[in-house]
Parts: C-alpha cells; structure tokens; sequence
C-alpha cells in the first residue's frame, strides 16, 4: 500500500518539495554566511570591491529610474489634484511614495536585474570553470570568501542608492509639478516636510536592506547551484533575477503591512 | 557491527590501512543521481609514490580525485587520508585534510579575477600566518621552480594552456602539501609542454617527496612519472600494480586499453 502511494504521482508534491528544498537552500547558505559575517572572518577589501562593483556602477541605472518614476506620479496626479483642488499636497503624496514604496522598491528591483544578474552570471562563470571546487579543494569554504562579501555589500549599497533615489524622485516630482501644473517650489516642499516623517524614511532604508539581502542571497544561491556551461549560466541569471523580483514584490507587501 | 546503507546494502567495515598508505579506498560507490560512477573501487596509494590512475574517457578518473579530497562524498565503502577515515566526516574537519592536500584541475581553474601571483599565494593567505613578504618570496620561489620567472602580474587569461596548467600545478604545491592530485595535466598540450610537465611532476613529487596521484590516459606521460599504475573500467579498479605488471596484465580490458586497439571486450 505504501509503496503504491510512493509510486504514483501525486500532483504539487514535487513542486511542495522542491519548494522546501530551495527555501532550505538559501537558508542554509544565509546562515553559513552570516557565521563569517559575525565573526569578521571576511576581507574587507573584498567587500569594499563589491561595494564599487555592485553599488557605484548600479547608481547610474537607478537615478534615471527614479527621475522617471517621480516625474510620471507628478505628472498623473498633478492633473488629478488640480481638478480636485488638491494641488498643495502633490509634493507630499510624490515623497511619501517615494520614500515609503516606490524607492526601495524599484532599487531593489534595478537592483536586482543589474547587480544580481551580475553575481548569478560570475558565480555561475566560477562554478562551471570549476574556480569553486577548486577553492573547496583548498579547504575555503565559497559561503566565507564569494558569498559574505557580497551580502554585506549588497545590505550597504541598496539603502545608499535608496536615498539617492528618493532625492531624485522628489525632485523629478517637483520639476514636473512646476512644469505641469505651474505650482511653486515652495507649496511643494512645505507639503513634503508636513506628509512625510522620518520614521517613514527609516522604514523605507529598512526594506531597502532587506531587499539588499534578498537579491544577494538569491544571486548567489543560483550562482552556486549552476551546471553545465553557458547555457546553465544563462538559466541560473534568468531565475535568479526573476526570483529575486517576486521575492522583493512579496516581501514588500509584508514589511509594509507590518509597518504602515 | 555491521552496517547498511542508505538501499539497504552490506557496507563493509572499514580496514584501517597500514602507515605506509597515503590515501586508501575501500568498496566506494560514488553516484551522480541515479548514474553509479565508481562501484567497488577499492586503491590503496603509498606514501611518497606517485599512482597513475588510467582509463577511457568517462570512466570516473577524475571522481577518484573528487572522493580523495571530499569535493564529492562516497554512497558505500570507505575513504582513509593519512591514517584519518573521512567518509562521513563534517566539512569541517574536512578543510583540515584538505588543507594539506593540493589539487591542480583539468582546466587549472585559475581565479579569473587575480594575478597569476594572487592566484598562487591563495592557499597560503588562506592557511598560514606567513607575512605579505614572506608569501610573495614562497611564490617567486615556486613560480620559478616551474620555469615560469616574471608572470606574476599577468592575469590568466593572457597566458597560455600549458603556462595555465603550471600555474595550477605552482598553486597545488606552493603550500608544500602532503597529497597532490592531479586530474588530467597533459590533455590538450603539444608533445613539447607535455614532456615539460611531466618533467615537472617528476621534479616536484621528488623535490617534495609527496603522495601524488595523477589521473591521465596519456600512457608515455603515464609510463615516465608512474610508480604504480590503477587501470579503472567502468567504475572498478581492475588492476594494479607497478608499470611493469600493467605492461605485461593478461587482462584483455588492459591490452586493449594499452594497445589502443578497436578490437577486444571494450565496447566503443
């Protein structure tokens, strides 16, 4: 009887456990990594290199991103406002999705297409050349010298490149706001000082980490798992973007639930 | 007390190998997934002596190597490294083997990141206290030992096959380790580079008097450096001894492979 059970395919099942078996996976490696972030067994130097790597070279990518996405909100509810007469709080209502949603989110996102497809795509190239088993082979372990540094940079950069964004956000709001609908700088800036507070910046850097954290996680786990040549390369990047996409969706829905 | 597996099977007991045994294995079963890749392989390499592990393409050369350094874990049968049983052993404890052993890779799988000088003195930032100075003299030092003077600051890929395959071969024993393994260190070179690096192999297991084991089924490289000699068929060791036994091996498997012949029991 049982072994019948065993035998049969039973729908979702292999879907439940290959589930399991990658939540279980990235755990796993989160918690490796964490044991050398801890306990400061890194280099630095390494991870500064991320940093430049990850960071610096993502910020052009997201500054344009965030320009557009402030100026569009402006630009869509400026004429709402206008209508409703609404139009002093069009400075708040862009700050306040700027700095609360769309920031960290859409960074987290630029992020993760840019800089994690980056990570999948060398860890991946390393796994397939065999330069991870031959750091094993040395006994290194790849959680302590490919894996930490990352993570560490990536929890740094993406709260950075939020500020940024949120800044070039706001102002892509106000350009427009002034543009469009003729409204002074000064309207605009006394309604983002009285809608948005500095506990809601905190909680946008707060998010801004975690997806940090889950883009880098996500990166390096499908990095490490790739096989075969250019072609499990290439499979890996596209899952690990796309992973770490719905996984930044999700976990925004989550946090600001909880926050707001 | 016996034990068994994860099917069900008998596993042997382990037999602690005598002290003049480097490396033993014992009845191993290795698998990728479902495929069974090395089955009842039993070798036993000596302290000091270089074996040569030969076989067609395919036969579980290079796994031999992976189960030696714990890069891939044995199903059944045992693994003994110096003395230290490291079939179930954590991964841990492993990197202390590990440690003391070297690896030079097929494709030398150089860090394409780093200089050739970075990627030689890995192991030892990695594993000695040794200072900035002290590491790039250790270098210099075997970079020049393998003829290859002044590289240090080019990076891998502006060197070529056989320059990558002794820079492998600079890191796997800059660090003086105990075991060397070597997966395949003449594929793929000129007649020229590979009598350079069968030289070199030569050179270096004397210089360090270490157990090396070299998996390559190129025979006069094989004949030149081998003390023993593990002709491996489908997955099972099925002789060995020193070249003048494999040389003179009724085995039909063995002659054929030796002779290269189209004709006999290997299916092709």
């Amino acid at each position: 009887m049982s072994t019948a059970v065993h035998e049969r395919e039973i729908p979702g099942v292999d879907s439940v456990r290959r589930f399991f078996a990658y939540a279980g996976g990235l755990s796993l490696l989160l918690i490796d990594s964490c044991r050398y972030l801890f306990t400061l067994r890194f280099r630095f130097s390494e991870v500064m290199h991320q940093v430049y790597f990850l960071g610096v070279q993502s910020w052009p990518i997201i500054i344009l991103t965030s320009l557009f996405t402030g100026m569009v909100i402006s630009l869509e509810a400026a004429a709402q406002a206008v209508a409703y007469g609404f139009a002093t709080f069009i400075g708040g209502t862009v700050a306040s999705g700027e700095v609360r949603e769309l920031g960290p989110m859409l960074t987290g996102i630029v992020f993760a297409g840019r800089a994690g497809a980056a990570v999948t795509a060398q860890l991946g190239s390393m796994v397939v050349t065999e330069q991870v088993e031959a750091l094993q082979s040395m006994g290194v372990s790849p959680a302590k010298v490919l894996v930490a540094p990352r993570l560490l940079a990536c929890i740094i950069t993406v709260p950075m490149l939020t500020v940024f964004a949120d800044i070039v956000g706001v102002l892509g709001g106000l350009y427009m706001a002034e543009w469009q609908v003729h409204l002074s700088a000064t309207i605009y800036w006394r309604s983002v000082q009285q809608m948005v507070v500095m506990d809601d910046f905190y909680k946008g850097m707060f998010k801004a980490a975690v997806f940090g954290l889950i883009v880098a996680l996500v990166s390096c786990f499908e990095g490490l798992r790739a096989r075969g040549g250019a072609e499990g390369v290439g499979k890996v990047t596209t899952s690990a973007v796309v992973t770490a996409i719905i996984l930044i969706f999700a976990f925004n829905f989550v946090l600001s639930f909880l926050f707001f | 007390m016996i034990r068994l597996d994860e099917n069900g099977h008998v596993d042997k007991p382990a037999q602690p190998p005598a002290d003049d045994i480097a490396i033993s294995l014992q009845c191993v079963e290795m698998r990728y997934g479902q495929k069974i890749v090395l089955s009842d392989c039993s070798i036993e390499c000596k302290r000091g002596e270089i074996t040569c592990v030969i076989g067609l393409s395919g036969a579980g050369k290079s796994s031999i190597l992976r189960v030696i350094n714990g890069l891939r874990r044995v199903h059944r049968g045992h693994v003994f490294i110096n003395g230290n049983e490291t079939t179930r052993m954590n991964e841990r404890d492993m990197n202390e083997i590990r440690k003391k052993m070297g690896f030079a890779f097929q494709y030398s799988a150089l860090f394409d990141s780093l200089t050739v000088g970075e990627n030689v003195a890995y192991p030892l930032y990695e594993h000695t206290t040794l200072g900035r100075d002290e590491i790039r003299a250790r270098v210099d030092q075997t970079l020049e030992a393998l003829g290859l003077e002044g590289v240090d600051k080019k990076m891998p890929g502006e060197m070529s096959g056989g320059m990558q395959k002794r820079v492998g071969f600079a890191r796997a024993v800059v660090n003086d380790p105990e075991i060397i393994l070597f997966d395949e260190p003449t594929t793929g070179l000129d007649p020229i580079m590979t009598h350079v690096i069968t030289d070199t192999i030569k050179g270096m297991q004397t210089k360090l008097k270490a157990t090396c084991v070299v998996v390559s089924h190129d025979m006069p490289s094989v004949y030149a450096i081998a003390d023993n000699i593990a002709m491996l068929f489908e997955g099972t060791i099925i002789e060995y001894g020193p070249v003048g036994r494999i040389k003179s091996s009724k085995n039909p498997i063995v002659q054929q492979f030796l002779e290269g012949s189209e004709v006999g029991p290997i299916p092709i």
